[in-house]
């Protein structure tokens, strides 16, 4: 940011915290950018003469006669075809050592496409992973996280998934990163020879934590270019929300506001369903999916952060490690895909539906056939069945190291279904049985 | 001369506004900002200083900006076109809004004020008249749409002149009515309300007496909503809350359908946007569309107009049912309404209640739930607004502030049970935690079994019993073992289970089990009910379960035909030659 001329500056900070500043000041317009000693900041609130601004690095060593100089306008990232294939930080500045982006200027954080415009999402994302094509299909324009554990390889399975959708862009939004994470995605993106295609915003762990507010913002502006302007199919990947909102919580708490669930603030729901709800199908064929991740304590989705988010997002994949075959598998009782319904049966085989939700049950009734044998009890011939049907639909459909076309997915589960049970306790639709049924 | 006043402080879309006037709790105001105005609402006026919540983005707004009180609330425009509308919280019209995106300070005319409407006299001059009552009719699509003496009318008017039948546009003169003081008042086909207050205009409201069928077993069966009944349905997410709603929404059995969707997600809206045009509705063979008014404020939309969009949504139900008619209010979810609430009140800095949520948030609540309701018009005819909300708990934990102030309002309780969602036991509406108090009313108990069967409402508890017998025993043999429990354990729970796959689980995607006809559900209870009294003998409890698995196959196949067809009566053959062959 270069100062111009005209250009309103201050010298005196009434107040400091460790993320706010606020001082006397005229003419100021709310969300208007500024720099605060030279560091980037936004207006949050203003009360008569006093402006108090967040100042997204933080203010450590900011002295009380700093210079502060406004803008006059809220943050924007100059949008163009110049973007694809670059790395940029929190303020859309390129971190790839390459030129600036020329492009018109747009500011972040716009507005909502009118729902009545918005199309219904019909295109199946294939990702090769069964846990997601069979049980919780993907469909463009959905918005759906990963709930994992920290110590779960969530970014891995992400990459995975980005790499093998078919999409024109990608974008990912990197939130407090590791470093390691950040060049583990660099490399990966790399080697798919798929870099021209992708754009990165990145915040890493060794920059500050409220810079992070502007990453979301900063993708979908860029994804919102390519989507709404180029017709393009553009896949987001936000990681980590968790740490966003762990960054909206800081400010909130500066600012005194009374924090609600979890020490989150109260507006947490709004504040993440403005990101999420840039997913859309436009009527133009182009279309914003967003797959984020949300990192749990320990599988507690009952937080404030995951929980808010999955009344947001169309559905969740959850993360388990399955101690029977010690895989990474795809949670079948706590994922969803809310979206499913719009291509199963319809752009997959017609028996879809039913086998899905069949391996499902029957899965369920091998964890409740798991609890008996840990009670001491004696299972029964059903319950034995159930039990060796779930080692071998978690090994070959719920890991997510499988990569298999859906009908694959399909016969895969009618042979597990042969195996292991009669038709009868299928409960699936009876000319669908007659079709498909494998066993004896 | 309008009050004025300028900008003096901003907070998120709270705004502070020096006023050099009078100004009203809930008046709307207009904040200018270049081009466009921002539409506010008074919340809390201390000295000169009021503060307004913007229904906008505050994005750029400054200290010193101009405001224009407009001296009225904010109000919903009502008349004919209102079905088959898609409006935002405000009343806008979304389709026609220019642009793929919402611009701020882009306000849409709610009605069509040159659409012509083929307009029929009901009253005549020389009649005495009061608010509400009918002075004559148009075709909205195939309702008679009432043209009303304008709720705001206070005390009794006579009919100077009524316009002979013939088209006229919304906006023209249809009847002129003299007040007491001889003062004459022209009226139109469009009138406006303010939304936070209930409209009246009706002789009395009785307790309900009658049942609304949803077409959802788990409801009409086991715990039915009557018509002008209130009812909730909380759960956490990914329990089919939607699911459920948009069921009710295609399949209940109303004249007018209003769905405030309330801060979720936009995709749901389209579904419904996508949906309803082709959808046929059973009953009357006309478009699903064409009966239903959609409030849309989604979660991404400002947060003010969140709470604006439930009241609308109200006062349009309640419009229609001062016609005579039969409306059903769905709003998902109202546990974003009261978040939209928490957020203005943090930023007011008041003190807060629980959950860091309003103090009065029960009394918000209660009082909302209050508008609905089956009321006798003044000419005898009957209409009603029966209101179905969803509740997002937090965590999905039922103890939090929403829920319980919910439940002390709404008379039917749908809770969705993670633990049956996880099963895929779909909808995961709880037999054992829900109720429908609405059962225990004599009047509905007597309406049912003259309706359904003569000992209707006997069956239905017993059902419900067979269901709660079977989670006792489903516990002790969990704790006990297989071998450990008598086999009447086994056969209680099998029986259970029996009612939850054949009666309570229902495949909303399916053509036809999604919708179950009172009759059928009859048909299908009495034929449960049959298998569970017949007394049966089991050698072990493998075959006690194999006995009922296949009966449930059998059943869930019947489920899955269409009723009284050549499949239904064959398998209804194989389920006879299983039951006669036990005993």
């Amino acid at each position: 940011m270069t100062t111009k001329a005209f250009q309103r500056i201050y010298t005196q900070l009434e107040a400091i915290t460790k993320a706010t500043v606020a001082l006397k000041a005229q003419g100021v317009s709310n969300d208007e950018l500024a720099t605060v000693d030279g560091r980037l900041a936004q207006v949050v609130k203003i009360k008569g003469d006093l402006v108090t601004l967040q100042v997204f690095s933080g203010t450590e060593g900011i002295p009380t006669d700093s210079e502060v100089i406004f803008f006059g306008e809220a943050p924007s990232l100059n949008v163009s075809e110049q973007l694809a294939g670059r790395f940029f930080n929190a303020y859309g500045e390129p971190i790839d050592n390459g030129p600036a982006v020329d492009g018109e200027k747009r500011f972040i954080g716009g507005p909502s496409v009118n729902p009545y415009r918005r199309k219904q999402p019909s295109q199946l994302i294939p990702t090769g992973i069964a846990g997601i094509d069979l049980n919780n299909t993907l469909v463009s324009g959905q918005k759906i996280p990963f709930f994992a554990n920290a110590d779960q390889p969530y970014n891995q399975v992400m990459a995975n998934v980005a790499l093998r959708a078919d999409v024109d862009k990608i974008i990912l939004g990197g939130m407090g990163l590791t470093n390691d994470d950040y060049l583990y995605f660099k490399q990966m993106f790399e080697n798919a020879g798929a870099l021209n295609k992708i754009i990165s915003f990145v915040n890493t762990t060794e920059q500050p934590p409220v810079e992070r507010l502007l990453i979301p913002d900063m993708a979908l502006t860029a994804a919102e270019y390519f989507a709404v302007d180029k017709n393009e199919k553009v896949l987001v990947l936000l990681t980590d929300m968790t740490l966003y909102a762990d960054a909206l919580s800081i400010v909130s708490n500066r600012m005194d506001q009374i924090p609600s669930k979890d020490s989150m603030p109260g507006s947490l729901y709004s504040d993440l369903a403005k990101i999420y709800e840039k997913a859309v199908q436009l009527p133009d064929g182009g279309s914003i999916t967003i797959i984020a991740v949300t990192t749990l304590n320990d599988g507690d989705i009952t937080h404030a952060i995951p929980d808010n988010t999955g009344y947001i997002t169309e559905g969740q994949l959850f993360l388990r490690t399955d101690t029977d075959t010690g895989k990474v598998i795809i949670d079948p009782f706590r994922s969803l895909s809310r979206l499913k319904q719009l291509v199963i049966g319809k752009q997959t085989r017609e028996d879809h539906g039913q086998v899905m939700n069949t391996g499902v049950r029957l899965y369920a009734d091998a964890a409740n056939a798991k609890t008996k044998l840990e009670n001491g009890f004696d299972l029964s011939d059903y319950d034995l069945r159930c039990l060796d049907y779930a080692k071998d639909y978690s090994n070959k459909l719920l890991a997510i190291d499988v990569n298999i076309k859906i009908d694959q997915m399909l016969d895969t589960a009618w042979d597990l279904f042969g195996k292991y049970f009669k038709p009868e306790e299928l409960g699936i639709k009876q000319n669908l049985v007659d079709k498909y049924w494998k066993g004896n | 001369m309008s009050t004025t006043g300028k900008v003096t402080g901003i907070i998120a879309n709270l705004v502070t506004v020096e006023v050099n006037g009078p100004v009203a709790q809930n008046e709307i105001c207009y904040i200018k900002l270049g081009d466009s105005r921002l539409m506010a609402e008074v919340i809390k006026v201390n000295g000169k200083s009021a503060s307004v919540q913007v229904y906008e983005s505050t994005r750029g707004v400054r200290k010193g900006n101009d405001v224009e009180f407009m001296g009225y609330m904010l109000e919903a425009t009502l008349g004919p076109g209102l079905l088959s509308s898609n409006y935002d919280g405000l009343q806008n019209n979304l389709a026609t809004m220019t642009g793929v995106f919402l611009q701020r300070g882009e306000y849409t005319s709610p009605i069509d004020m040159e659409k012509k409407w083929d307009f029929t006299p009901l009253a005549k001059a020389g009649d005495k008249v009061v608010a509400a009552d009918w002075l004559g009719e148009v075709k909205e699509g195939w309702l008679p749409h009432k043209i009303m003496v304008p709720f705001s009318f206070k005390g009794e008017y006579t009919v100077k002149s009524v316009a002979a039948a013939g088209s006229y546009k919304a906006s023209d003169t249809v009847a002129v009515v003299t007040d007491a003081a001889g003062e004459d008042h022209n009226v139109t086909m469009v009138q406006k309300w303010p939304v936070k207050v209930a409209i009246g205009g009706y002789k009395e409201k009785p307790r309900p007496y009658r049942i609304m069928e949803t077409g959802v077993r788990c409801i009409d069966t086991l715990n039915p909503m009557a018509e002008g009944g209130t009812g909730f349905i909380p759960g956490p997410f990914g329990c089919g809350k939607t699911v459920l709603q948009h069921a009710i929404a295609k399949q209940g059995e109303a004249d007018v359908i209003i769905m405030a969707a309330c801060g979720e997600r936009a995709n749901e809206v389209v579904e419904i946007f996508a949906e309803f045009p082709e959808l046929i509705d059973a009953r009357t063979g006309r478009k699903l569309s064409e009966r239903t008014t959609i409030i849309c404020n989604t979660s991404n939309m400002p947060v003010a107009a969140r709470e604006a969009s439930v009241y609308t949504a109200m006062t349009i139900g309640e419009y229609y049912r001062a016609m005579g008619l039969k409306v059903l209010l769905l709003a998902d979810s109202t546990s974003r309404w009261a978040q939209a609430l928490r957020e203005m009140s943090n930023r007011m800095e008041e003190l807060p209640g629980a959950d860091a949520f309003p103090v009065d948030l029960p009394a918000i609540i209660s009082n909302f739930y209050a508008r609905a309701g089956i009321v006798t018009l003044n000419n005898g005819e009957t209409g009603s607004v029966t209101f179905i909300g969803t509740v997002s708990p937090a965590g999905g934990n039922l103890k939090e502030p929403v829920t319980e102030s919910t439940k002390k309002a709404a008379r039917c309780f749908y809770a969705l049970s993670q633990n049956r969602a996880d099963r895929k036991r779909y909808p995961a509406v709880d037999p054992i935690d829900s109720y429908s108090k609405y059962l225990e009313y004599p009047e509905i108990a007597e309406y049912l079994n003259a309706k359904v069967d003569p000992q209707w409402v006997e069956k239905v508890n017993k059902a419900k019993n067979y269901i709660l017998r079977g989670k006792e025993a489903y516990e002790q043999i969990n704790i006990l073992g297989d071998d450990g429990v008598p086999m009447e354990y086994h056969n209680r729970y099998w029986k259970s289970e029996l009612i939850d796959f054949i009666i309570l689980q229902q495949d909303a995607f399916d053509a036809i089990d999604s919708s179950t006809p009172m009759d059928r559900q009859e048909f299908m209870l009495n034929k449960v009910l049959e298998v569970c009294d017949a007394p049966v003998d089991f050698e072990s409890f493998e075959d006690c379960s194999a006995h009922y698995k296949n009966i449930i196959n059998i059943m869930r196949q019947m489920n899955y035909s269409e009723y009284k067809s050549a499949d239904f009566e064959k398998y209804l053959e194989q389920l006879n030659k299983v039951t006669r062959h036990d005993n």
